[in-house]
């Protein structure tokens, strides 16, 4: 079998600057996988190369398929994508805003059929958000418009699901909701789903594996087990970590990182050079 | 969601059997009054009808594109675009090859296309499209357009110097039915475009990004909207002259009474457009009767307090 999302060696450059200089890894069917790394390695435009918006070079494969050779209603019913920001200027209601992840499936001319309908209403209910059907986007709070966006991508009905920084923007009881919701659509979906994700905690509680990128090239890719550790993390963020607990239940902290600190003193506390993975 | 369907339509077609009816001459009991209400009348009302549904549509095109309630022909310098093209066909164009209306509608589209592509290409460069940048933007071109138009002016006789001013003002003193068939048939051209693209305007409006991973070929449906409502633009303000806000208005009202989902949303600014035009001329032809004004005052003296009201409310 395929798998659900195999890149080799990824080359992108934007307006003549390199932002993927050889991107590599494969992500198997059902697999929950996250993308961690520093501002600027790349990360959200690895998940657009998924979606096809850049030429890129080398190969970027969905479902066995290279991206840019989908044409875009058949790309969209293969990756769905959850966007980092929601800024609507106009009141959207939330029943009409889950209904255009049907877009790939409808013609021009043709009202939504059943399917669409039970689509639409299977989303709402998975993330728990029927009762909002008929407020607008710009009533709800953050985490519940979070679940929105989750149910319009779900509502497309798509193998893979992409998402950037899922729950960035959310107070610490929404963040939980929305990455035990994407676990539940992982596991009783069976929906691939690719992350990118900015705590380190989190990637590493509901991730069945941590894709590290920096300066648009893959540096680790492993379970948390294996790169939470603060060699690995030093690394990747150019600052000291002080591991505080083994792996452990989520409501602990796995990781804490302390301010950049002088080399020697940082090289003392770790007990030798840190290692390059 | 019918009721409300079946109110703007009995509303359109009210303005329509009714406004020709209404004005300083009785045009039903003596010949010379159907003679008004044939070759006058009729055709004014039905200009104004085609023009309003052009404009106001053009408005709501542009708000989806640019994702922001506040973009509209006017705003964005469009119409100034669309008048200026127009203007140097009248001045320069026309005289040389033919006297068809026609003429001006195209060079109008040019204008307007020309237009539009500047300030998207401005706005997207300061990333993002804020009402800051894209109503600045459209300041900076409507004064340029505005300069250039005045610059004609004064180059020209007083003659067309005032034909010129008095278009400018915008109205609807047609003679036949010259003017509004061919203003049916650029309209009509921009309207099927757009009724082909009701559902990438609503996927617009979450942005580019999100559109194109919904499945919408981002850039085929944004030229094609373009064209659309520059086609539409060019044409009204050829015909009619830049006619102030009733982009900004009627898709506004639109959408407090359907929703902004386009499906519905388009047919209704299609109904409101027509009619609110149609009213406004009715008043510009009555209220000062026999004096007649320009369409175009009236539609700016309730637009500007209207723009005004938006964008506080906004803040």
């Amino acid at each position: 079998m395929n798998n659900a999302i195999q890149i080799e060696n990824l080359v992108l450059e934007l307006n003549g600057a390199p932002i993927l200089r050889g991107v590599s890894f494969g992500i198997g069917q059902g697999e929950c996988v996250s993308i961690i790394g520093p501002n600027g390695a790349g990360k959200t435009t690895l998940l657009r190369c998924l979606l096809g918006m850049y030429p890129y070079k080398g190969s970027a494969k969905i479902g066995g398929t290279e991206c840019r050779g989908y044409d875009s209603r058949a790309l969209a019913r293969q990756v769905s994508y959850v966007p980092q920001t929601h800024d609507i200027e106009f009141p959207l209601a939330v029943y009409d805003f889950v209904m255009m992840g049907r877009y790939p499936y409808l013609s021009a001319l043709s009202p939504a059929q059943k399917q669409d309908e039970d689509a639409v209403e299977r989303a709402l209910q998975i993330t728990g958000t029927e009762k909002f059907r008929n407020r607008t986007l710009r009533t709800l709070s953050g985490g519940e418009r979070q679940k929105v966006y989750i149910a319009a991508a779900l509502a497309q009905e798509t193998p893979v699901i992409l998402l950037d920084e899922p729950a960035t923007f959310l107070d610490w009881r929404h963040q939980t909701e929305v990455m035990t919701l994407l676990k539940k659509i992982n596991v009783e979906c069976g929906a691939t789903i690719l992350a990118v994700n900015h705590d380190l905690n989190s990637a590493a509680h509901w991730s069945d594996r941590i894709i590290a990128l920096k300066d648009g090239r893959t540096l680790f890719t492993g379970t948390p087990q294996e790169l939470i550790q603060p060699a690995p993390l030093e690394t990747l963020f150019e600052t000291a970590f002080v591991r505080k607990k083994t792996l452990a239940p989520a409501s602990e902290s796995i990781v804490d990182a302390t301010p950049p600190s002088r080399p020697q003193e940082r090289q003392k506390r770790d007990g030798g050079v840190a290692s390059t993975l | 969601m019918k009721t409300k369907f079946t109110i703007l339509t009995l509303l359109a077609l009210a303005a329509l059997v009714a406004f020709p009816l209404i004005g300083s001459t009785d045009v039903l009991h003596d010949p010379m009054g159907r003679e008004i209400l044939m070759k006058l009348r009729i055709p004014r009302v039905l200009t104004a009808f085609l023009a309003g549904i052009a404009l106001a549509a053009s408005g709501m095109i542009f708000q989806a594109l640019f994702r922001n309630p506040l973009a509209t022909p006017d705003t964005l310098g469009v119409s100034g675009g669309a008048a200026l093209g127009a203007t140097v066909w009248m001045r320069f164009g026309a005289p040389l090859l033919f006297a068809g209306v026609a003429g001006a509608s195209i060079a109008g589209f040019f204008g307007a296309l020309g237009t539009v592509l500047l300030v998207y290409g401005l706005a997207r460069a300061k990333s993002g499209f804020s009402s800051a940048t894209l109503l600045l933007a459209g300041v900076a071109v409507n004064l340029f357009f505005s300069s250039l138009i005045l610059l004609m002016q004064y180059f020209s006789d007083p003659g067309e110097t005032f034909r010129m001013i008095r278009w400018l003002m915008g109205g609807f003193s047609v003679v036949g039915f010259t003017t509004p068939i061919n203003l049916a048939v650029f309209t009509a051209i921009g309207l099927i475009i757009a009724a082909l693209l009701t559902r990438e305007m609503n996927l617009l409006l979450t942005g580019e990004e999100l559109a194109g991973a919904r499945g919408v070929n981002v850039d085929r449906t944004k030229k094609l909207l373009f064209f659309s409502a520059s086609l539409m633009t060019g044409a009204a303000v050829a015909f009619c002259g830049p006619i102030a806000f009733v982009g900004l208005m009627v898709p506004h009202i639109g959408r407090q009474i359907i929703g902004s989902d386009h499906r519905k949303l388009f047919p209704a600014v299609i109904l409101l457009g027509g009619a609110f035009l149609v009213v406004c001329d009715g008043l510009a032809r009555t209220l000062l009767a026999p004096v007649e004004m320009p369409a175009g005052l009236i539609t700016s003296l309730l637009g500007g307090p209207f723009f005004l009201w938006l964008l506080l409310r906004k803040a």
